[in-house]
């Protein structure tokens, strides 16, 4: 199903061509990444951690709520990824 | 001939460079502004290697074959399979015969052949001495321990040695299959269950004309191998710390060797605000204090592990870079130094490639 994904300023610079909004077909954050993964190689990389968990300081909501990979997506959904407030 | 210097920061990748004998520009950052731990330049394969870690987006090896103008990253590879064992940055990286070596935290080394474009884990040094515990994080100092570098043979593309962080160094003759533990002859002021390990080396570095010349600096002491570091003898008598990070031999004399002391303890920077880097001719029986164009008042200068480098040069060059964002060259084997970057953010490593 269609949902949109808002992704990380950090994130654009890694990745020729890649938007900060997009949409695309997925059922979980997990599907979503995958889909990101097959478009841009290495992106779960900088999302997740072996598992594949998000790391420490990616979070996801899914219209408005915390999410995980394995977070189901209704239809429409928006999906934002944050890099958390870190660093200094 | 172009010199670039460079330097990882804590804000990302920097190139100082000059043309000749000709003034220092600086470019950069690089790598987004990512925390920059190693950058190493690879002169057989032409290439910027810089090992990096996002507070956001982890651990990465970040890659330019155009001198910093354009960059790549990839931590395809760069990973433990065993749950719950956390690659959190890669802290060193070396080339050496066709391939890059990383250094990980927690312990382990990683290869890459085919550019940094993917990387394979070679081991984890299991069933090592100190292996058992050093994973634990009860046993972790503040920061955990991991690789800091390794030093490969000139030659034998199979026989290189491994930092483990307050452990001490290993060696293996067959790329990474077995390993041996070299830290016989060293000193630790701290209760050792077994003497084979649990020695803090801070770095390691081989004589480019005589690779059975080894220097070491440590937590505690200058130290010297003349037999490829199976056996070391402590030369730190002359020096006014045995405390210190960094250490640079000389390209063309066995017997010459560049340390930057600094006061042990919390402070870590050169001693009453003097700052020198110290040199012995004579395999470390002498030393000499070099600071002509140095800071000498109120400067407390860190220098970090790979913060200081010399090039290859006839009359070789060196160059350090602090924790506080100068770096500093002399063009005469350290006995004169000149600042040539002022203002970078905090620095962890520096390194110099002679190009054309």
């Amino acid at each position: 199903m269609s949902v949109e994904i808002r992704l990380p300023a950090t994130l654009p610079p890694l990745f020729p061509g890649l938007p900060r909004r997009l949409v695309l077909d997925a059922a979980t954050v997990g599907e979503a990444l995958d889909e990101l993964e097959e478009r841009w190689p290495g992106i779960r990389d900088r999302l997740c951690e072996p598992g594949p968990v998000l790391r420490r300081h990616i979070h996801v909501y899914v219209n408005g709520e915390r999410g995980a990979v394995e977070t189901p997506l209704p239809a429409e959904a928006r999906v934002d990824v944050i890099a958390a407030i870190s660093g200094g | 001939m172009r010199t670039i210097v460079l330097v990882g920061t804590r804000k990302g990748c920097f190139v100082l460079e000059r043309e000749g004998d000709g003034g220092w520009t600086t470019r950069g950052p690089y790598c987004e502004g990512w925390p920059v731990f190693h950058a190493i330049w690879d002169a057989e394969g032409g290439t910027i290697f810089a090992a990096a870690a996002s507070q956001w987006h982890g651990a990465s090896v970040w890659r330019s074959s155009d001198l910093g103008e354009t960059w790549a990253q990839s931590s395809e590879g760069l990973a433990y399979e065993e749950d719950g064992l956390k690659l959190s940055k890669i802290s060193g990286l070396t080339a050496a015969h066709g391939r890059v070596f990383a250094g990980a935290e927690n312990p382990g080394v990683f290869a890459s052949e085919d550019g940094g474009e993917t990387w394979s884990l070679v081991t984890r040094l299991e069933g090592q001495p100190g292996s058992d515990k050093w994973n634990d994080p009860a046993n972790q100092p503040p920061g955990n321990l991991g690789v800091p570098a390794i030093l490969p043979h000139p030659t034998d593309p199979e026989h290189w040695w491994a930092i483990v962080q307050g452990v001490g160094i290993f060696e293996t003759t067959d790329g990474g299959g077995s390993f041996t533990p070299r830290n016989e002859g060293l000193r630790a002021d701290w209760p050792l269950e077994d003497p084979r390990v649990g020695y803090c080396v801070h770095k390691l570095v081989m004589s480019p004309v005589d690779e059975t010349r080894l220097y070491q600096q440590n937590h505690v002491g200058m130290h010297r191998s003349d037999d490829g570091g199976q056996s070391w003898t402590e030369i730190t008598e002359g020096l006014p710390t045995e405390f210190g990070f960094p250490a640079a031999a000389h390209p063309h004399d066995r017997d010459t060797f560049y340390v930057i002391p600094v006061d042990p303890g919390h402070g870590r920077t050169m001693p009453e605000g003097r700052a020198a880097v110290w040199r012995t001719r004579d395999a470390g029986s002498t030393w000499e204090r070099h600071d002509e164009g140095l800071p000498q008042r109120d400067a407390y200068l860190g220098v970090l592990r790979e913060g200081l480098a010399i090039d290859t040069r006839d009359t070789p060059g060196l160059y350090f870079g602090t924790s506080t964002g100068q770096v500093f060259a002399s063009d005469d084997e350290g006995e004169s130094w000149a600042e040539i970057a002022s203002y970078l953010p905090g620095i962890r490593s520096v390194e110099v490639g002679l190009v054309g």
